[in-house]
C-alpha cells in the first residue's frame, strides 16, 4: 500500500534498527504504529554517520556492536509488514551499505519485504539516475531530502523525483533534538508546495531534524502533512533499554497527539 | 566485492567525475554550498589579481620554489637509480599543505566566509590552515582526532599558538576519517556562515579538483627543475598517498608522459589484515565515504573498517578519487610500505642527508630505497618529500628508542 498519513498532523517514526535488538525494534516499531505512528523509518546502522548528532551515532554505534546486518533490517521489515499491513514503511541508510550489498539486490530485497520507500541520506538528486531506475523497477518510493538552504530548482527536482513524501529539514544542521522551530521550516514547506505545483507533483510534505515534543508537532502540523520524529524516541529507547521500551514509546507518541496546543512538557 | 559501480549512464560525464570515481554524495544542506563553491573556485581560477595575490604568498610566504635536490650519498650507498628529493618539507609550516591552504584561504575571503573550518590527521593541514587564518585574519576551529591529538601534540600546540581552537574527536577510530565527519557535521550546522578548508584530494565535487590544482605547482616545478638539471624526465616519481594531495600534485604535470612511472606509496601498517594497514588499493573496493566514490577500506557489510599506521597523515580508509581512477587505468602504479620499512628510511634519510622526513614521506623514500638499487644509475626518481618530521619526535623517540 503506497504511504499514506491517515491522522492530521502524520506521524513519522524513526528507529535506529538493533537498537536494543532487532527484537527490541520489531517491538517498539510495533507498539509506535498502534500508538498512532502513520509510516516507521528504520534506520540501517552505519559505521560513519556523518549527518547525525550524538544520539542517533550511539545508537547506531550500540546496533552495530550487536551485529546489525543490512539483511537484518530487512528481515524486520519483513516481519513489521506481516505484522502490520496498512502501515507506511521506509528504510533510512546511508549509501555505502546499500552499494555493498549491491543496489539491485537491495531493490529487490526491499521490496519483497515488502517496505514502502527508501530514503538515502547521502544520495543527491544528480547523482541518482542508477538508484531511481532501480526504484522505479521494483516500485518503491525514492524520499529525498530537502534543505532550507536547497535553491529553487533543486527543490523543483527533488518534488519531482521523490514518490510518498518529501522529507523537509527542519534547520540547517545535523539530527538532535532542540528547543523551539526555527522558522526555516515553514518556509521551507511554503517553497516546496508552490515549487511542487509548478513541477505538477504534490506529495505530502513531513518535516523532520528536532521535532521532539507535542509542541512542535502542533506547529508542523499548522503547515506541513507530517512531523518526523527521530532523535527524541531513539533517546527514549535508549534510556529504557532495561525497561519497557515498547510501553514507553507508545505512552510518548500518544502524548505527541493532543489535540489542543500542549503546554510545554 | 561490492557489484555496483556508479553512475548508470558513464557516457554522460558529470561535474567532478575521474572515470566513475569522485561525484557528489552528501547531505541536502551542503548542496548549495558546494555549488558555490564550485562557481567561487572557478571564478577566482580565471581571475588574474586572485592568481597573483597566491603566486605571491607562495613565493614570499611560504618559499616557492621549493628546491629539486640531488640526494648524492643515498644513490651512492644506494648504487643504482640518481635520487632526487623535491623538498617541499622546505616550505613554510614544514609541509606541502601549505599550497593549498593559502589558495582555500584567500577563496574564504572573497568569499566573504569568517569562519573556517578543517579536520587535520598529522596535524600538517592543521598547522598550515590555522597558520593561513592568522595570516588573513579569519576564525579557525581544527578538528583532529583523540589519537592524533596524542600522538602529533607538537602540532596541537603550535595550532593553539597560531589562535586555532583544535577540537578533539572521541568518536569511531579517534583519527583523520571521525575528524571529517566531525568537520562535516559542523559545516551542515553553520554553512551558511562557514567555509570547510578540506586539506585533502578527497570528498565531494569541487574538493578534489581544487585541492589538486592547488598542489599542481609541486609538479610543474619539479618538471622544470629536473629539465634544467638533467635534460630529461624521471623514470619515476614516488609519493606517499594518504588522501593523495600531495602526490597527486606530484603526478598531475606527468599524467601525458607515459615514460615518467607514477608510484603512489600507501601506508602498510603493521600487517595485511583488515584494520592493520591504510592500503586502500589492497584489500579495499569501491565505496561512498565522506562525499566520494572511491576505493574504501570496508567490512563485508559497507562499514567502514578501521586503519592503522604510524604516520597519522596516511591513516584513512579511503583515498582520493583522481587516485582510484589513475589505479584502474594503469597511469599510476600503487604499493605499500610498512611501518617498518618507513621508519627504517627516515633514519637513513636522516644519515646519509642529514634530511629528517615526516613519517608519511618516508614511506616514499623507503620504495624509493626498494627500487632504486636494481636501477641502472643512468635512471633518476624523485620522491616528493612532502614534509619534515620535527613533529614525529615523539613517536620517533620510542620507537627507535632514541
Amino acid at each position: 500500500m503506497p504511504i499514506h498519513f491517515d491522522h492530521k498532523p502524520g506521524l513519522v517514526v524513526y528507529l535506529t534498527a538493533g537498537d536494543p535488538s532487532l527484537e527490541g525494534t520489531r517491538e517498539i516499531a510495533l507498539a509506535a504504529i498502534d500508538a498512532g505512528a502513520d509510516v516507521i523509518e528504520l534506520g540501517v546502522p552505519f559505521s560513519d554517520p556523518l549527518a547525525d548528532g550524538p544520539i542517533i551515532q550511539r545508537a547506531s554505534e550500540r546496533a552495530l556492536a550487536r551485529g546489525t546486518r543490512l539483511r537484518d533490517v530487512l528481515a524486520v521489515a519483513r516481519e513489521l509488514r506481516a505484522a502490520r499491513p496498512q502501515s507506511g514503511l521506509v528504510l533510512f541508510s546511508y549509501l555505502n551499505p546499500i552499494l555493498r550489498y549491491s543496489l539491485h539486490r537491495f531493490a529487490d530485497d526491499a521490496a519483497a519485504a515488502g517496505v514502502d520507500g527508501v530514503l538515502a541520506t547521502d544520495m543527491i538528486v544528480e547523482e541518482a539516475g542508477e538508484y531511481l531506475a532501480e526504484m522505479t523497477r521494483v516500485k518503491l518510493a525514492p524520499i529525498f531530502l530537502a534543505a532550507p538552504t536547497s535553491p529553487d530548482e533543486r527543490l523543483k527536482a527533488i518534488a519531482t523525483h521523490s514518490k510518498g513524501f518529501v522529507y523537509a529539514i527542519s534547520r540547517v544542521g545535523i539530527t538532535g533534538t532542540q528547543q523551539s522551530l526555527t522558522a526555516d521550516a515553514a518556509v521551507l514547506v511554503a517553497r516546496i508546495r508552490r515549487l511542487s505545483e509548478i513541477a505538477g507533483a504534490s506529495l505530502p510534505v513531513a518535516v523532520g531534524f528536532g521535532i521532539s515534543n507535542a509542541n512542535h508537532v502542533a506547529q508542523v502540523g499548522e503547515f506541513a502533512d507530517a512531523a518526523v520524529i527521530g532523535s527524541a524516541i531513539v533517546e527514549l529507547v535508549e534510556r529504557s533499554i532495561s525497561k519497557d521500551g515498547p510501553g514507553a514509546v507508545s505512552r510518548f507518541i500518544k502524548g505527541l497527539r493532543l489535540t489542543e496546543a500542549a503546554p510545554a512538557r | 566485492m561490492a557489484s555496483t559501480i556508479l553512475p548508470a549512464n558513464p557516457s554522460k560525464p558529470r561535474a567532478g567525475r575521474f572515470g566513475v570515481y569522485g561525484g557528489r554524495y552528501v547531505p541536502e544542506t551542503l548542496m548549495a554550498a558546494l555549488v558555490e563553491l564550485e562557481h567561487a573556485y572557478e571564478a577566482a581560477k580565471a581571475d588574474a589579481a586572485f592568481q597573483a595575490e597566491l603566486t605571491s604568498l607562495l613565493t614570499d610566504y611560504a618559499g616557492r620554489p621549493t628546491p629539486l635536490y640531488f640526494a648524492n650519498r643515498l644513490s651512492e650507498q644506494l648504487g643504482g637509480a640518481k635520487i632526487y628529493l623535491k623538498r617541499e618539507d622546505l616550505l613554510h609550516t614544514g609541509a606541502h599543505k601549505i599550497n593549498n591552504a593559502l589558495g582555500q584561504g584567500l577563496l574564504a575571503r572573497r568569499m566573504g566566509k569568517r569562519r573556517i573550518i578543517a579536520e587535520t590527521g598529522a596535524g600538517q593541514h592543521g598547522v598550515a590552515t590555522a597558520t593561513v587564518c592568522a595570516l588573513l585574519g579569519l576564525d579557525c576551529v581544527i578538528y583532529m582526532g583523540d589519537v592524533d591529538m596524542e600522538r602529533q601534540e607538537l602540532n596541537v600546540l603550535r595550532m593553539r599558538l597560531l589562535g586555532a581552537e583544535v577540537r578533539g574527536v572521541s568518536s569511531g577510530s579517534r583519527t583523520l576519517k571521525d575528524a571529517i565527519s566531525e568537520a562535516m557535521r559542523d559545516w551542515v550546522t553553520n554553512v551558511r556562515t562557514t567555509y570547510y578548508l578540506l586539506g585533502s584530494a578527497l570528498g565531494a565535487h569541487p574538493y578534489p579538483t581544487m585541492v589538486r590544482d592547488f598542489q599542481r605547482v609541486i609538479g610543474m616545478e619539479l618538471k622544470r627543475q629536473i629539465l634544467e638539471k638533467e635534460g630529461r624526465l624521471p623514470s619515476a616519481i614516488i609519493a606517499c598517498v594518504g588522501g593523495g594531495s600531495n602526490s597527486i600534485g606530484a603526478f598531475y604535470e606527468f599524467l601525458n608522459d607515459r615514460d615518467v612511472r607514477l608510484i603512489g606509496v600507501e601506508a602498510g601498517g603493521r600487517g595485511t589484515a583488515l584494520g592493520e594497514h591504510a592500503a586502500r588499493f589492497q584489500g579495499g573496493a569501491p565505496g561512498v565515504l565522506q562525499g566520494t566514490y572511491s576505493y574504501v577500506l570496508q567490512d563485508e557489510d559497507g562499514q567502514i573498517a578501521q586503519t592503522h599506521s604510524v604516520s597519522a597523515g596516511l591513516d584513512y580508509a579511503s583515498i582520493g578519487p583522481e587516485h582510484a581512477a589513475l589505479h584502474d587505468s594503469g597511469r599510476a602504479e600503487y604499493v605499500s610500505c610498512d611501518d617498518a620499512a618507513a621508519l627504517d628510511a627516515v633514519v637513513k634519510l636522516a644519515r646519509t642527508e642529514g634530511i629528517l622526513p615526516a613519517l608519511e614521506s618516508a614511506h616514499a623514500v623507503a620504495e624509493a630505497m626498494r627500487i632504486a638499487p636494481s636501477m641502472s644509475p643512468r635512471e633518476i626518481l624523485v620522491v616528493n618529500l612532502s614534509g619534515r618530521g620535527d613533529k614525529d619526535m615523539g613517536i620517533l623517540a620510542r620507537e627507535l628508542k632514541l
